[in-house]
């Protein structure tokens, strides 16, 4: 029954986007209509997708298809329900926001179709989580890869997205080609073209390693892990602001729903495959937001953002395979718990991030740093929402992202202390990667609000900037309040993340005592302070500092004396970034224009600020002759840290 | 009995920090051969600050006002969850540490967040300085706690710091003494003391942590400086904890952890006056030393 409502939603979704495909992006009435459409479908599928999730339903339907070897066969279980709450939800706020974001009367040209493929990008998300059949699968994966493409390169005019779009496409068959060898091995060992558990085989069998593989590499590309996330930044920091939204919050998603399904299928995987994944997560986590805080590019920035989160998910998804090699029940439900959860946060918060962005790019047609500042004082909501967005990418309290982190460190305290014997340095060295991980992405979040809406305006753009509409603001204020609502109620979500980590462990927790995630992870302790730390701020900015204020004077920025500091004067965004972006400067390349100065009295020139490009560029070689050549001894020994850490833990592997 | 270990923790956590600061600038005077300003001086400063008015630059807005109250509320609530030698952390449970660490990054994302708001290159500076260093203190601050967690078998800030007689003394001091020599350059990093940062220098060029300040006045200043003596507590009390066993010590241990706290002080002004400020381009090596301190004694304990 719900799976019934569950499909017209998705249906309606769909339909969405029918009305102004026929009758043209000119009527008012047909925009009407669809988002009527679209707005009902995403809130019929959010009450259907939590009610399904909270009441452990099971179901499954099965329909004849023509297409030989295949069924039309769906299914619904509180994983699946788990991966549609944020579909339905971002596509919704998504609907509401481009209604001020990208009108007719703007985007003539791409109007139509980019409302068509909006619809169609949701409901084939929502198929490729319902799917049961691994044609079907297939076939909506490609339904979903193709709307994106479409989505992406809505403003085909221009040289950049045309570029963009085309690698993502490459990328995303080059990913759809290794999960059709996913599949056809899968059905060679459990005898179906399905979802289906796999036999528990020899450790040696080289197809479940090989099945493992496959997927990591097919729902890698597509969730932008480390050395195969080339394609994301271009394609998300290009497309409209809302597509880049549900992009980043949403469809990434869909590869670690693939990761986590098809890992789920396996009944004792290796320890080896967690330590994999671990370290591939700490590696996207640590490079992704590396790269972001050298980015100087809004969206880009955000999209390098995206890489680290899906690191820090990987993280969580590796902690719960290890618990499941060793049959360490806790282990697997803080780490698939901490994944779980982070997968809604990352849905929050990103999204909030890329619908602020928007509003910049709307009010000042530009996503570099250094053309911003000062726009907290033309833009005062858009400023506070994306504060409390970037407050919570930066995983501190009392918002959402640190309770999925804090559950994520506690899994990897756990596998560090109870396991002895030496091995497990591998797994613990997460830990204080994440930390580094944390501080980075704090020093990079402190970059983007500091340099984009504090201080004073760079230039005449950022000058003129205006609020938002209301049709902008009300999505991103929805977001804010559900970030801040999981950081202080996590206990509110807690039954969510069971219902969907007890789907993927297979058995259900013992209730009402040890195993539920609430008898594990601090989630009440953690609510009661961040309650008291946000009860505490809020009291002190209305109550306390409008008494303690005795403004005796206002004055220009003291600045040491400077007599006219101007605006141009402030720390720019690459220079901020400076001094942790330029030991990764043989990575990204940055290129930057400075003018010539010759003689006594040197012409203007041109000055164009640092920008950077993505990883893969030139060969290996003198990366890897670099990362040693270099005669520092501390880098030295922390790689030598690393590597007897390493050496440890592969001792481990075959006792 | 609770109510009065409770009052006693919170008197220690919001009154005892500035005396801190006495102390190091007593021993940097005597180390001068000075007289030096009384014991009692940082409070009488602090007094004047919040006592003044307040003149803010036309570039700010209210995050300026608003971040460092908030930031010395979160600051006090991380203090609220290390135990103070003998006496318990009013707020404990398990994974603690975790949130005591991202408090401190709360503070530090506010007070960079401000600096950034008043448009000045020098405050600018500072807070880019701030948040990149940061990043290799928290790595340092997390091996150390991964050590203390294996030693104890805890999760919890307060069994950590206690329960290192579960294993043998021997096998434990190694790793123990590693990680306190990473979490004392910490202490000397994070509380902008030499050889990191200059309190007394007005070369803003140089400055990290006072640089981002600079145009905070009156009670906004005293705010802050108040924040700041109470996170140079904090990490002293975190690093005593390490070093001195209170669980063995029984109910005479709260005049050990304050004579302790005191000693700590008096070293850090030793420090400063034996030693120059390293150069700014020095500073992320002596931070990646503090972390491989803690690192290798990481390797230690899992042996």
């Amino acid at each position: 029954m719900i799976l019934l409502v569950l499909e017209a939603a998705a249906a309606l979704a769909l339909l969405s986007g029918v009305p102004v495909l026929l009758s043209g992006a000119g009527s008012i009435h047909a925009r009407a209509f669809g988002r009527v459409l679209g707005l009902l479908g995403s809130t019929t599928g959010l009450v259907a997708s939590m009610w399904s999730l909270c009441s452990h339903n099971h179901s499954r339907q099965d329909f004849a298809w023509s297409l030989p070897g295949a069924s039309l066969s769906l299914g619904l279980d509180p994983l699946s329900a788990f991966f549609l709450v944020p579909i339905f939800l971002i596509g919704g706020l998504g609907t509401l926001y481009q209604a001020g974001y990208w009108t007719p009367s703007i985007h003539p040209r791409n109007y139509r179709r980019h409302c068509f493929c909006w619809g169609l990008l949701q409901a084939s998300m929502a198929l490729v989580v319902i799917a049961r059949h691994g044609v079907l699968f297939l076939f909506a994966w490609e339904l979903m890869a193709l709307s994106a493409y479409f989505l992406i390169s809505t403003e085909d005019q221009l040289e950049e997205v045309r570029e963009a779009g085309w690698v993502y496409l490459v990328a995303t068959h080059v990913g759809t080609l290794s999960l059709f060898g996913m599949f056809a091995l899968m059905k060679t060992l459990s005898g179906a073209l399905e979802w289906h558990p796999l036999p528990t085989g020899a450790p040696e069998d080289w197809r479940l390693f090989a099945v493992f593989l496959l997927g990591l590499v097919g729902f890698g590309i597509k969730a932008g892990i480390m050395p195969l996330h080339f394609w994301l930044p271009g394609a998300h920091a290009n497309a409209p602001s809302h597509v880049s939204a549900i992009l980043s919050g949403v469809m990434l998603k869909m590869g670690v729903y693939g990761l986590v399904r098809t890992l789920s299928l396996f009944p004792d995987p290796p320890v080896a495959w967690g330590a994999i994944l671990l370290v591939l997560g700490a590696a996207s986590g640590f490079l992704g937001i590396w790269l972001a805080m050298a980015n100087q590019d809004l969206k880009r920035l955000l999209a390098y953002s995206s890489v680290e989160n899906v690191g820090i998910l990987l993280m969580g998804l590796g902690l719960a395979v290890i618990g499941r090699a060793l049959g360490r029940e806790d282990l697997q439900v803080l780490g698939m718990g901490g994944c779980l959860l982070h997968v809604w946060n990352h849905a929050l918060f990103k999204p909030l991030l890329f619908f602020g962005a928007g509003s910049v790019l709307h009010a000042t047609h530009s996503r570099q740093l250094d053309v911003l500042g000062g726009l907290s004082r033309r833009m005062p909501l858009t400023a506070a929402l994306f504060l409390i967005g970037a407050l919570s990418i930066s995983a501190l309290p009392p918002l959402n992202g640190f309770v999925s982190e804090l559950l994520i460190y506690q899994g990897l305290f756990r596998a560090s202390q109870a396991l002895d014997g030496g091995g497990w340095a591998g797994a613990a060295l997460s830990a204080p990667i994440l930390a580094m991980i944390g501080a980075l992405a704090a020093a990079c979040f402190v970059k983007v609000s500091g340099v984009a809406f504090l201080g004073a305006p760079r230039t005449p753009r950022a000058e003129a900037a205006r609020e938002s509409p209301g049709s902008m603001l009300a999505p991103m204020g929805i977001l804010a309040a559900c970030c801040l609502a999981v950081g202080v109620l996590p206990v509110g979500v807690a039954p969510f993340l069971e219902a969907a980590t007890e789907c993927w462990i297979g058995e259900t927790l013992v209730a009402n005592g040890e195993g539920t995630l609430g008898a594990i992870a601090p989630l009440r302790d953690i609510g009661l302070l961040s309650g008291a730390l946000a009860i505490g701020i809020a009291s002190v900015s209305l109550l306390l500092l409008p008494r303690m204020k005795k403004v005796v004077g206002r004055q220009m920025t003291w600045d040491c004396g400077y007599s006219s500091p101007g605006p141009r004067m402030q720390y720019s965004a690459s220079s901020f970034a400076r001094i942790l972006a330029k030991p990764l400067e043989w990575v990204s390349h940055p290129t930057s224009a400075f003018p010539r100065l010759v003689g006594l009295f040197p012409e203007k020139g041109p000055f164009k600020p640092q920008e950077s490009r993505s990883f893969p560029e030139g060969g290996l070689q003198p990366y890897l002759t670099r990362l040693v050549e270099h005669g520092r001894l501390q880098l030295n020994l922390a790689l030598f840290v690393l590597i007897l850490g390493i050496l440890l833990f592969l001792g481990r592997l075959d006792p | 009995m609770r109510a009065a270990e409770f009052a006693i923790h919170l008197l220690l956590l919001l009154a005892f920090p500035p005396i801190l600061l006495g102390v190091i600038n007593k021993t940097k005077a005597a180390f001068a051969g000075r007289v030096g300003a009384p014991l009692l001086q940082p409070y009488h400063d602090l007094l004047k600050l919040f006592r003044k008015g307040l003149v803010l630059s036309e570039t700010t807005t209210w995050v300026f006002t608003l971040a460092p109250a908030a930031a010395l509320l979160a600051v006090i609530l991380a203090g609220m969850l290390l135990p103070a030698g003998p006496l318990d952390a009013p707020i404990r449970f398990t994974g603690d540490m975790i949130l005591f660490v991202y408090l401190l990054g709360l503070a530090r994302f506010l007070i960079a967040t401000a600096a950034l708001d008043t448009g000045s290159s020098f405050e600018g500076m500072g807070a880019a300085r701030e948040v990149s260093f940061a990043c290799l203190a928290e790595g340092a601050v997390l091996f150390a706690f991964l050590v203390l967690a294996k030693n104890s078998g805890a999760l919890a800030l307060s069994s950590m710091l206690r329960g290192v007689e579960e294993v043998e003394w021997g096998i434990a001091a190694a790793p123990l003494l590693l990680i306190s020599a990473g979490l004392f350059i910490v202490v000397l990093a994070e509380n902008c003391r030499v050889p990191f940062d200059d309190p007394n220098t007005h070369l803003e060029l140089t400055m990290i942590h006072e640089v981002m300040v600079l145009d905070h006045g009156g009670p906004l200043l005293g705010l802050i400086l108040y924040g700041a003596a109470i996170k140079l507590y904090i990490l002293g009390a975190l690093l005593v904890q390490v070093l001195i066993p209170f669980d063995n010590i029984g109910p005479g241990g709260a005049p050990v952890f304050v004579a302790g706290l005191l000693g700590l002080a008096v070293a850090i002004g030793v420090v400063e006056s034996i030693m120059a400020r390293l150069q700014l381009r020095h500073i992320p090596y002596l931070l990646t030393a503090a972390t491989l301190f803690c690192a290798f004694g990481f390797l230690l304990v899992t042996r």
